[in-house]
């Protein structure tokens, strides 16, 4: 069943025109992932479905609804959670509280600050530590942990490994198998091409704010995915 | 004595004036607004408990107890209707919106209830009091007034720090977008806030007039008291606001006394002394005495 349909959506970052009519479709329980350099609209892209950008002509359709015009925190309860760029840790909150601010509205669900801690036991030492006082990986870590506590259906990943170390980067991918195993649906932005494809069932690959390649992460090859992310 | 009389007397009135910064000290923590009706909000409270004294015969105590809720209200009203927008239109909207409603309300008051002074009967506890020493006595009331400001700041703390909605409140103070991404709707969060001021503006207006008369006009200076006691306090630390409140309150009484020994006008030296502790606070330590976060 189709979770997630974008038809034809256009977006605009101040003046300059980011998304230039992308359509996708995202399948309930896949995970996808949207490759594609530096200022491809990526992001944006994200941002549209969360609502955190708006979305200037075309139409976002989740679980059947048209949520284009609705505002996030109305997003987030119908079970769309973003995980933004640069993480936003609430700086002044304990990693604890930071967990459970993320559960202000949540949705049915199995996922507990203890669950939390599980799936990242790094976080647990440090539940009464300030926000602002963790490191990157730490970081990044508690706003995925954050973004579960609401129960999402969608789980919107916006560039995990960006400035971490790669260990930290492998860990933090090795919690995907089990998120995306308890029925949530993922969609990962990375500028890191073969971490995407490690951990996503499909992949597109946009290019100046328009989709240039799409497909099966197993069956497509090195060269397709070259052309389509450096457009030559 | 007389001195050892100003100090305690100067941290009871301390009470009053955290009473007053309370709220203006949780609206700036949690949104950055300045309001500057605050002090006429508190006053518009008074005489709204001054019209239900009058039109039902209630006790004021009765009046204290409809008009806080009421005052909820119109925060919660006030803010979601016109402040959330003008917060979204630069610093200065604020600004110039919470001034014009400061005129308005005191232009309001004035025409309905004329520029005569009115006080509010608290009934025989304004006068009693508890005789410490021959020369010491502790006032009933100031002391009431203190106690419920310390309970009314106690229960903000845990407010903020317990609570689903005070941790929302505090998450969207760090970061208002990642705060909507969890699905936290900050309008309604600053409406609470305000709501929750003015709760706690009514009950500060209602004390200060069951304490003194009161007139449409006596707004601006309890502002200014309220935004000394902050200060002094620090910006976000809700203990600080009462300590900023009783360093203000005991440089007031201990300035009248140095003014009335040396037989200037006790009343001007008061309020001299207080502005200047607060200047030398503002020159020494411009964070203030508890500032919790450095603000920049």
């Amino acid at each position: 069943m189709t979770l997630l349909r974008l038809d034809g959506v256009s977006s605009f970052y101040g003046d300059f025109q980011a998304l230039f009519g992308v359509s996708l479709e995202v399948e309930e329980g896949e995970t996808l992932a949207i490759i594609g350099a530096n200022g491809a609209g990526k992001s944006t892209l994200l941002g549209t479905i969360a609502g955190s950008v708006p979305v200037s002509s075309g139409s976002v359709v989740y679980a059947g609804q048209e949520v284009g015009r609705l505002r996030s925190h109305t997003r987030v309860e119908l079970g769309i959670s973003l995980v933004p760029e640069g993480r936003r840790i609430f700086p002044s909150l304990s990693v604890e509280e930071n967990l459970l601010v993320g559960s202000y509205r949540k949705r049915p669900g199995a996922w507990t600050v203890r669950r939390v801690f599980e799936l990242f036991p790094l976080l647990a030492p440090l539940a009464r530590r300030a926000g602002a006082k963790l490191s990157g990986g730490e970081q990044q870590a508690l706003a995925i942990g954050r973004a579960l506590m609401a129960n999402p259906r969608l789980l919107l990943l916006d560039e995990v490994s960006l400035g971490l170390a790669p260990v930290v980067v492998k860990q933090l991918y090795e919690a995907i198998p089990a998120i995306a195993g308890a029925g949530t649906t993922i969609v990962l932005v990375e500028q890191d091409i073969g971490q995407a494809i490690r951990a996503a069932d499909r992949v597109y690959c946009l290019l100046e704010g328009r989709i240039s390649l799409h497909g099966r992460s197993s069956e497509l090859s090195r060269e397709q995915i070259t052309t389509a992310y450096f457009g030559v | 004595m007389t001195w050892v009389n100003a100090v305690v007397q100067g941290i009871l009135l301390g009470g009053l004036y955290a009473l007053f910064a309370a709220g203006l000290s949780l609206v700036f923590g949690v949104m950055r607004l300045v309001n500057l009706a605050h002090g006429d909000l508190s006053i518009l409270a008074a005489f709204l408990v001054v019209a239900v004294v009058d039109a039902a015969g209630f006790s004021a105590w009765v009046g204290l107890v409809l008009i806080v809720p009421a005052m909820f209200a119109i925060g919660y009203l006030l803010q979601y209707t016109i402040l959330n927008r003008t917060l979204e239109s630069g610093e200065l909207a604020p600004l110039l919106v919470t001034f014009g409603i400061a005129i308005i309300l005191q232009n309001v008051l004035l025409e309905a209830f004329s520029a005569d002074s009115r006080g509010l009967d608290a009934g025989s506890i304004e006068t009693d009091s508890i005789r410490v020493t021959d020369q010491l006595a502790v006032g009933w009331f100031p002391l009431l007034t203190f106690v419920v400001s310390v309970l009314l700041l106690g229960g903000l703390q845990l407010l903020t720090s317990r609570t689903r909605v005070g941790r929302a409140m505090r998450a969207t103070a760090d970061d208002l977008r990642a705060a909507e991404l969890m699905g936290i709707d900050h309008r309604r969060i600053y409406a609470l806030a305000m709501g929750i001021a003015l709760g706690t503006v009514a009950l500060a207006g209602v004390f200060f007039g069951m304490r003194t008369t009161f007139f449409p006009s006596d707004g601006p200076v309890r502002l200014i008291f309220a935004f000394e006691a902050v200060i002094i306090g620090g910006l976000g630390s809700l203990w600080g606001t009462l300590v900023g409140g009783v360093v203000l309150g005991v440089a007031q009484t201990v300035g009248t006394q140095i003014a009335f020994s040396a037989g200037i006008s006790p009343g001007w030296g008061g309020v001299l002394a207080g502005h200047l502790v607060f200047l030398a606070v503002l020159a020494m330590r411009p964070t203030g005495l508890f500032a919790r976060t450095q603000t920049t």
